[in-house]
């Protein structure tokens, strides 16, 4: 129907998981009076069309009361009724209705409240802010064109009661931050803003009171006006890419089956399994908890988990650790660990352990703070010193003391930051690439060394046929037929990969943890891996072999093998090129085995890659290379992989990443393409080198002013227009950063100045 | 300068309403899909979606 509607089977083929009517119960809130309410996230729409098509489809269920679709954060609410005429209605069925019109749908837990509520906080205080300062400023453009004696007194009152409770209401972002910092012993930006603030509000009403002719109320509240937009955008900003990223479906399960001794079966919450329960887990599912297989036999995808690409065959007795995928058999697993003390809660303490880098870092405007403040603080001292004891007239030296303050106050610095990191991380958003927060983005300007994991980053962790060695069609055409059966990843790729019409098959059975089995005339088959299909001659590639391998036998005969390799993500071979180009040292960190790992490197021209690491020896590879001075870029998306994205400098993730891993990385893409990984590096880096540039803007705007403020010249008109202007030469130079786009994306040159020479001459 | 006694209050007043308006907006939760809001306006007939 619309562009983006996709087909409806391929969207339900691809959301391997569906809900159970009791996991969305357990999503959705109550409202009362029988009423709840489910937040679903859809990550697909995105236009209007959407809109409508959710919606309608939506209003079509009896028991549905109200639906309404937020296209920013791409989430449907929706209203439900419990019971519609006395019987209890299957809440699932409204992810089935969107999942029918072509849209996937996930559970998400909302959190975004609180900070909502932030949002609104901010929203509000420019608002205020913005009317004061309008009315302000047209006072004080009356009083600047010739309002004098009394009317000019009149004025600067009304100004004053203006102000006064816009400061207080406005600026309390600022002093409350401002407050924190001293307290602990630090400075950061918002001290010479608070103290700029309210000495000019406190000598404006001074003035005021002794009939002054300057007041410096429309200053005050422009200036705080100024600063809460650039606030207001950082925060904005921040929140759209979290309302992104926890939009994405959950990957590890919120409940299990659990079986009672008595056979019975009932859905528990992932929290309140205990030891010793018995968890009944469907092919397709992931693992819930850590425990033993107490029944059955199947074969796990264990990929998230320790970055293994090829499917392990489990069997009673064996432990299996919860995220795991349960590809062909049903298990019933016995609890060992409570889904807190699971593996997750283990690489939660590593990373914990981890995080320095980024607890460590001090933002740039802070940094710029820390020199800034003094040096401004002290100029206002001594002018006040120099003008009180030369000329003797200690009302003007306060005059000038404030003057200097207001004209060097950090509006144009406050701005430099914030809004190049908006622009930045808008210009990403476009791409598919979510950003954290401001200082990711200041943090991965600086990297040198770029990490990746293997399995399901540098590879998208589905196996692909490279090569089919056979004596006939015939027998690809039984192979292709069997593999029709199986939902096992190599079949897939198998049944995917052969050009050749696969042979229908009445029955093929499937033995988990082996492979298929079947009858096709007075023929005994067997396909799957070389011990279960040859079980005697069993003359099999070396287990240390880059490509997993399956054979078909015909009783007990070799009629032909196929060999797989893990798909590498498209991009990644321009990517590596870019990175290399761009003299950044490239490492491949991966818990699969050193073979696999080397090939890939191969393939890709890494020269370093290191295989079979624990997820701490992860962490201990990232530690060594930021010892030895290195800022490390780390790109992963497995459990195994979270400690290191903790340790890492910076780190990113793929949307497809497990739960934590997004959680640990800094920036999440939802591109399949690796591309994203430079191209976030090239815009953190142009971000940077516009920084800079506001920063020597906004330096030499102060070197200008500074003296006039000195020299007593500075009237409050003065300053008015010398504050505007900076502020705006500082948010254009800002805007230029989407002018970048259009340009060659080749350029990742090593040396930042480099790159700021090549911006100044363009 | 006795219009002044009229003129400042009115303009006080007329910034006062538009201040209400936006934090009136903002309660109702006008900003909290400007994407959405944006396709809405281009759909043909906004069915009610509240049923009985």
């Amino acid at each position: 129907m619309t562009c983006c509607t996709m087909d409806a089977d391929g969207v339900l083929a691809m959301s391997a998981t569906s809900f159970s009517s009791e996991e969305v119960t357990l999503a959705s809130h109550p409202l009362g009076s029988g009423l709840f309410q489910l937040d679903l996230s859809v990550p697909d729409a995105h236009c209007g069309a959407c809109i409508a098509t959710i919606e309608r489809a939506l209003a079509k269920l009896p028991f549905v009361r109200k639906a309404r679709v937020n296209l920013t954060t791409r989430r449907v609410s929706c209203v439900y009724a419990k019971e519609v005429e006395g019987r209890p209605t299957d809440p699932a069925e409204i992810i089935n209705a969107v999942n029918s019109v072509g849209y996937r749908a996930h559970l998400f837990a909302p959190v975004a409240a609180e900070n909502d509520k932030t949002r609104n906080q901010l929203l509000l205080a420019v608002g205020v802010a913005g009317f004061a300062a309008a009315n302000i400023m047209l006072l004080s453009v009356s009083v600047w064109s010739g309002a004098d004696a009394a009317t000019r007194d009149m004025f600067h009152w009304i100004s004053a009661m203006i102000a006064a409770p816009a400061l207080v209401y406005a600026g309390r972002f600022f002093f409350q931050s401002a407050w924190n910092a001293l307290r602990h012993g630090r400075t950061n930006m918002d001290v010479p803003i608070s103290l700029a603030v309210t000495l000019s509000y406190a000598v404006s009403l001074w003035e005021t009171m002794h009939h002054g002719e300057h007041a410096w109320f429309d200053a005050t509240v422009s200036l705080l006006f100024f600063l809460l937009i650039g606030r207001t955008l950082d925060h904005i900003m921040r929140e759209k890419a979290r309302a992104a990223i926890n939009g994405l479906a959950r990957i590890s399960p919120r409940g299990a089956l659990v079986v009672s001794p008595d056979g019975s079966r009932r859905y528990v919450a992932i929290e309140d399994i205990s030891v010793g329960d018995e968890v009944a887990v469907a092919a397709g599912d992931r693992i819930p908890v850590d425990g033993l297989v107490s029944k059955g036999e199947s074969d796990l995808d264990l990929s998230i988990v320790t970055g293994e690409s090829n499917p392990v065959a489990v069997s009673e007795g064996a432990a299996v650790s919860s995220g795991a995928m349960n590809l062909t058999g049903s298990l019933v697993v016995r609890a060992t660990k409570l889904a807190r003390d699971s593996l997750l809660a283990e690489i939660i303490n590593l990373m914990e352990a981890a995080e320095g880098g980024r607890a460590r870092y001090r933002r740039i405007a802070d940094r710029a703070a820390a020199l800034y403040s003094p040096v401004v603080h002290l100029l206002a001292l001594v002018s006040f010193l120099a003008w009180g004891f030369l000329g003797g007239d200690w009302k003007q030296a306060m005059l000038v003391a404030v003057a200097v303050l207001i004209i060097t106050c950090p509006c144009a610095l406050g701005l430099a930051v914030p809004v190049v990191q908006v622009v930045a991380a808008g210009e990403l958003f476009r791409k598919g690439i979510m950003v954290k927060d401001g200082s990711a983005l200041e943090r991965l300007a600086e990297i040198d060394t770029v990490a990746f994991d293997k399995t399901g980053t540098l590879t998208l962790g589905t196996p692909r046929l490279v090569k089919t060695v056979a004596d006939g069609e015939a027998d690809v055409a039984l192979a292709a037929g069997m593999a029709l059966h199986s939902r096992h990843p190599l079949s897939q790729a198998l049944a995917r990969g052969t050009p050749i019409a696969p042979m229908p098959f009445d029955r093929v059975s499937e033995i988990p943890g082996g492979g298929l089995e079947a009858r096709h005339g007075d023929g005994h088959y067997r396909l799957g891996s070389a011990a279960f299909a040859c079980a005697q001659t069993s003359n099999s590639a070396s287990p240390d072999s880059p490509l997993s391998e399956v054979v078909l036998t015909s009783d007990g005969v070799v009629k032909a093998r196929f060999f797989f390799e893990d798909v590498v993500r498209p991009g990644a071979e321009e990517t590596i090129a870019r990175l290399d180009a761009g003299r950044f040292e490239t490492f491949i960190f991966s818990g699969d085995r050193q073979s696999v790992v080397d090939a890939t490197a191969a393939k890709l021209g890494v020269r370093r890659a290191v295989g079979a690491l624990s997820p701490k020896q992860k962490v201990d590879e990232c530690e060594t290379l930021n010892e030895s001075g290195r800022r490390v870029f780390m790109v992963g998306d497995g459990i195994n992989d979270a400690p290191a994205l903790a340790a890492a400098h910076v780190s990113m993730a793929p949307a497809s990443a497990s739960d934590i891993g997004r959680q640990a990385a800094d920036l999440v893409f939802f591109t399949e393409r690796l591309d994203a990984v430079a191209e976030a590096i090239q815009i953190a880096r142009q971000s940077a080198a516009l920084i800079r540039q506001n920063f020597a803007l906004a330096i030499g705007y102060n070197v200008l002013a500074v003296p006039i403020a000195l020299a007593g010249l500075a009237t409050p008109l003065i300053a008015a227009v010398a504050m505007s202007t900076s502020s705006i030469i500082v948010v254009t130079n800002a805007l230029r950063l989407t002018a970048f786009g259009t340009r060659p994306l080749s350029r990742l040159s090593r040396e930042p100045a480099a790159l700021a020479k090549e911006i100044k001459t363009a | 300068m006795n219009m002044l006694i009229y003129l400042i209050p009115i303009a006080l007043f007329m910034g006062g309403i538009g201040l209400a308006a936006f934090l009136w907006s903002l309660k109702s939760g006008q900003y909290d899909d400007l994407q959405g809001a944006a396709w809405r306006v281009l759909a043909d007939d906004e069915a009610d979606s509240w049923k009985p």
